[in-house]
């Protein structure tokens, strides 16, 4: 009978595949040509890279909404009630405050800031931005933890849920102020690269802090300091 | 167009080989090496920022959290059977 | 067929192992990877499909990398509530599923 079951989930999956692509190479070649559109519009747009472009000019709303889903996953994950171990780790704290790792932590650290602050900075221009730069200081968060430099959230202060909503609120209040002469969202063009910066460098410091926040909130609290 | 027909390869068995194998430390770790041929895949396809984002948050971030989440179950299992 | 077309049609067959694998395995962690590997495969196909005729596209790239960012806050999401249910149930499996997996005999 298991035999059975499992085999026909195989076949029915591999129908389903092959469906999908027989009904992939069946269809038209595409009627609007997008590439050339947002090349057209990219002199306006205040970057000179088309993704970073998309991402915060043609799309921004997207990105906006992302955030506030990026934001709205981290207060359920902090909503949920912590794990209560009755047993220390002792091995992994011990392991914590090994001094070679604490020392790579110290070195790699401004390292991974400068990276990240490069990142945000060329995403104009060349492939970066906001998301690579959150995502690099997200990861000097986690090798700061794992190096026992950092401890586990148990429950957010102030200065860390301010950082936490920075990023959304400074795109909300940048499209609002925006929204007052002309429609959501739509940059005057003189001004569209510093919004976009502006825009950028507090995503970067949210994502950053989202992103590690889903780590260390999810992380044993029962850790032996 | 061989590379990349070896990349497909690659992807797909570290694929079915993470999603089948018995032992969970080695699913995890054969996930992180999916996500850096996924890595991979899309510097092939002309998308470096998915690239760097891929293999930044797919690949590291993922692999930690399920780490870390492997270590929980095997530390909750050690205290139930003593 | 253009190399972008193959990744395409990978992205298919990696969607729909990864569908196999959340029908078949019970744990949950193996469910959270089978959905990874189902987010990839699409993503794959956004981005593969859209650049078919070989000329980069930037918007499917945008929604990929906005895509792969909500993934992982998925992800993270998941984790936490496999974690609680380890807490509350003992192990990392859906009781109800238990019960259909038992009647089975699967």
């Amino acid at each position: 009978m298991k035999t059975l079951l499992v085999a026909s989930v195989f076949v029915l999956a591999g129908v389903l595949g092959l469906a999908l692509g027989w009904s992939m190479l069946d269809l038209p070649a595409t009627a609007v040509k997008l590439p050339v559109e947002v090349k057209a519009q990219l002199a306006v747009s205040g970057v000179a890279h088309p993704v970073t472009a998309v991402l915060l000019n043609f799309r921004g709303y997207d990105t906006l909404l992302e955030i506030a889903v990026l934001l709205l996953a981290l207060l359920a994950i902090l909503a949920l009630p912590q794990a209560t171990s009755s047993v220390e780790r002792c091995p992994a704290s011990a392991n914590r405050m090994n001094p070679m790792l604490q020392t790579v932590a110290r070195l790699l650290v401004p390292l991974m800031v400068l990276v990240a602050g490069y990142v945000l900075w060329a995403g104009a221009y060349r492939p970066g931005g906001a998301f690579q730069a959150g995502a690099v200081l997200a990861g000097a968060g986690v090798l700061l933890h794992l190096a026992g430099l950092l401890p586990p959230w148990t429950s957010p202060g102030r200065a860390l849920r301010v950082g936490l909503a920075f990023g959304l609120l400074v795109f909300i209040a940048v499209a609002a102020a925006v929204m007052l002469q002309g429609t959501l969202l739509q940059y005057p063009p003189a001004w569209a690269g510093a919004l976009i910066l502006l825009i950028e460098a507090g995503l970067t410091v949210s994502l950053a802090l989202v992103l590690a926040g889903l780590y260390l909130a999810l992380t044993d609290t029962s850790v032996q300091q | 167009m061989i590379f990349d027909l070896l990349l497909v390869t690659a992807l797909l068995v570290s694929a079915v080989h993470a999603l089948s194998t018995p032992d969970l430390f080695r699913a995890v770790v054969l996930f992180i090496v999916f996500g850096l041929l996924m890595a991979l895949a899309w510097a092939r396809l002309n998308a470096p920022d998915i690239a760097l984002a891929e293999a930044a948050i797919g690949a590291a971030l993922t692999g930690a959290l399920l780490l870390d989440a492997l270590g929980h179950l095997h530390q909750k299992r050690r205290e139930r059977s003593p | 067929m253009s190399a972008a077309l193959l990744y395409a049609l990978a992205g298919v067959a990696l969607f729909v192992i990864g569908v196999a694998a959340l029908i078949l395995q019970a744990h949950l962690l193996r469910k959270i990877l089978a959905f990874n590997v189902m987010g990839s495969g699409v993503f794959l196909v956004l981005v593969g499909f859209g650049q078919r005729s070989g000329v980069p596209d930037p918007v499917p790239q945008a929604m990929v990398l906005t895509g792969i960012v909500v993934a992982l806050a998925a992800t993270a999401l998941a984790l936490a509530l496999a974690r609680r249910l380890l807490d509350l149930n003992g192990e990392m499996r859906l009781p109800e599923e238990e019960i259909v997996r038992d009647r089975l005999d699967v």
